[in-house]
């Protein structure tokens, strides 16, 4: 969580507006209050989580992403987050798409289904993985549309999405993603984190 | 209902332009306060009551000998704790409580207003209390807080001075009546004058007082503020006193006979005419309207943080309506917060005990008073 949150934090530059959709607790809003910029904004469809930001003081509003981000003018924030949580959602692009329209800047991070972990459990094993990056089972799983960070990045590169940044992590250790190492990176990472602009 | 009521009170010399186009001035404005003023001014919060409130947020009010209307929320120790903070509640104008309203005597002539009083609005109301907080020489609020009508001054108040309140806390309400409240609204009034009794509102000169009448609407309106299933869990078809059926129309059921209660309680602390001027008043609530159609207008100009609350099963002023007003302060990047609480207490759920409500608004309130606080130094 931390490395994710550092790795986040460096894309943002210092007092800028921040949105960050599916804010849950507001831990990482927390976080880049104290590193970043006061000027953020959270969005979170449990009511107990929402009431668990407004008591530490943050603004955060009660709603869904797939239905509440058209309430926000276009590009009315520099920079909209959507930390681990595009595969929940019942329609993923449309979501990408209201991210692009609200924040000039995206950073969309994405647990990694291509990841060699994940596709041991399902080749070896011959179940839907389960790992501490992804600690559901199949019957009670938030999680409707996993991805691996080479379907993302094939999905930015189909939409015309610009990708300004693309970065891997595996456990602490942190590296670039390019396209020659596409493949390998998409093997070996936990976690992709994406900067992205439309 | 006015009766040597021993309240605070101001005389608001400066002359008031209402809504309906009359002038007021030298009129009184009744209102308490709770904990002390701090020496930077920093820490006063305005609270605004609803339709049938009053001054006394908290402790024992002083004419019903009941609990404040609001002693969940502040008090010691409380989600707005007096210990910390300054609070200030005033009784609106056209109400019954000391300030200027129909009850009041004309000092020419010896007696009630009556229905001769102007008609007032919400932004009337609001404007007048805001010479209150110039008395009291407090050059910016911390909060401005409401449910309900409270909640629709909130609003006025902020639209109306936008420098004024550093945060603006309105909940369970509206920024435009709708047809089902002014309907409701319309159905209590009528049962006021509908009673014999009420004398075109001149009741008091002939020593009358139509009870019966705002009894009616009182226990038509209380219905508006519960729940379906409130109800329906608190007394079902449960009998009062009784075993059986007794085939008349006596309060068989516990819900007719809690109703009743309700209103001849509200009969001795309210008088009806305040019932029809406010009841006016947020009937004529639309602040959208006031700028031209466009709510986000009428906080451009305003750098207020805002915490927005509705309920799950407050029918009245719904979650949908409490989202228009996020959804305007959003489309013009506004510092606001929402939540829907859960709660089958209904609209009366921002009076009641509500465990997340009282928790979720005392974390928010003092950790944002902490957070304004340490951004100064």
């Amino acid at each position: 969580m931390k490395e994710e949150f550092n790795i986040i934090s460096n894309l943002i530059e210092k007092n800028t507006r921040v949105l960050d959709v599916g804010c849950g607790n507001g831990d990482l809003m927390k976080f880049l209050q104290e590193n970043k910029t006061k000027d953020i904004r959270g969005l979170e469809i449990s009511k107990e989580k929402v009431q668990n930001c407004l008591s530490k003081g943050l603004t955060v509003i009660e709603g869904n992403a797939e239905s509440d981000l058209k309430q926000f003018p276009k590009s009315s924030f520099d920079y909209v987050i959507l930390s681990q949580t595009l595969q929940a959602f019942l329609n993923p692009e449309l979501v990408i798409n209201e991210l692009l329209k609200v924040g000039k800047k995206v950073i969309v991070t994405i647990p990694n289904f291509g990841y060699w972990r994940v596709r041991l459990q399902l080749l070896f094993k011959g179940t839907m993985p389960v790992t501490e990056n992804l600690p559901h089972e199949w019957y009670n799983t938030p999680n409707l549309h996993m991805c691996t960070i080479k379907d993302f990045y094939n999905f930015c590169s189909t939409k015309n999405i610009k990708i300004y940044k693309s970065i891997a992590l595996k456990k602490s250790r942190i590296s670039e993603i390019n396209k020659s190492n596409l493949n390998y990176k998409n093997l070996d990472s936990h976690l992709g984190i994406f900067l992205i602009e439309s | 209902m006015n009766k040597n009521i021993d309240t605070k009170k101001i005389i608001i010399s400066n002359p008031l332009k209402l809504d309906c186009g009359k002038e007021i001035n030298n009129f009184p404005i009744a209102y308490e306060t709770y904990g002390e003023l701090n020496s930077g001014k920093s820490n006063a919060i305005l609270v605004f009551h609803a339709l049938t409130g009053d001054q006394y947020v908290s402790g024992k009010n002083p004419i019903t000998n009941k609990d404040g209307w609001w002693s969940y929320v502040v008090g010691e120790n409380k989600p707005i704790d007096t210990n910390k903070f300054f609070v200030i509640c005033a009784n609106v104008i056209g109400g019954c409580m000391g300030s200027y309203g129909p009850s009041t005597i004309n000092e020419s002539t010896g007696k009630q207003i009556g229905t001769d009083f102007p008609i007032i609005t919400i932004n009337d109301m609001v404007n007048a209390q805001y010479e209150l907080i110039k008395y009291l020489e407090i050059e910016k609020l911390f909060a401005v807080v409401g449910g309900s009508m409270g909640g629709m001054q909130v609003l006025q108040f902020v639209a109306n001075f936008p420098d004024k309140a550093k945060l603006a806390i309105p909940i369970a309400c509206t920024s435009s009546h709708s047809a089902q409240n002014i309907a409701f609204n319309e159905l209590g009034r009528q049962a006021i004058m509908a009673d014999t009794k009420w004398e075109n509102g001149f009741y008091s000169n002939y020593k009358l007082n139509p009870d019966k009448g705002l009894a009616v609407a009182r226990m038509a309106a209380h219905i508006t503020y519960l729940s379906e299933k409130g109800l329906q869990e608190k007394f079902g078809r449960k009998l009062q006193d009784r075993d059986s059926l007794r085939y008349g129309f006596e309060a068989d059921f516990q819900i007719e006979s809690y109703l009743r209660y309700q209103g001849s309680v509200f009969v001795d602390r309210f008088d009806a005419n305040s019932y029809l001027y406010i009841t006016r008043a947020m009937d004529y609530f639309d602040l959208s309207k006031q700028y031209k159609g466009n709510l986000s207008d009428a906080f451009k100009k305003t750098k207020t943080k805002f915490f927005v609350i509705s309920f799950t099963s407050d029918w009245l002023y719904p979650t949908s309506e409490n989202r228009e007003i996020v959804i305007a302060l959003n489309s013009i990047g506004a510092d606001v917060g929402f939540v829907e609480i859960e709660s089958d207490k209904g609209h009366d759920s921002f009076l009641l005990d509500v465990p997340s409500f009282l928790k979720t608004l005392g974390d928010y309130i003092n950790s944002t008073y902490k957070i304004i606080n340490e951004r100064r130094i």
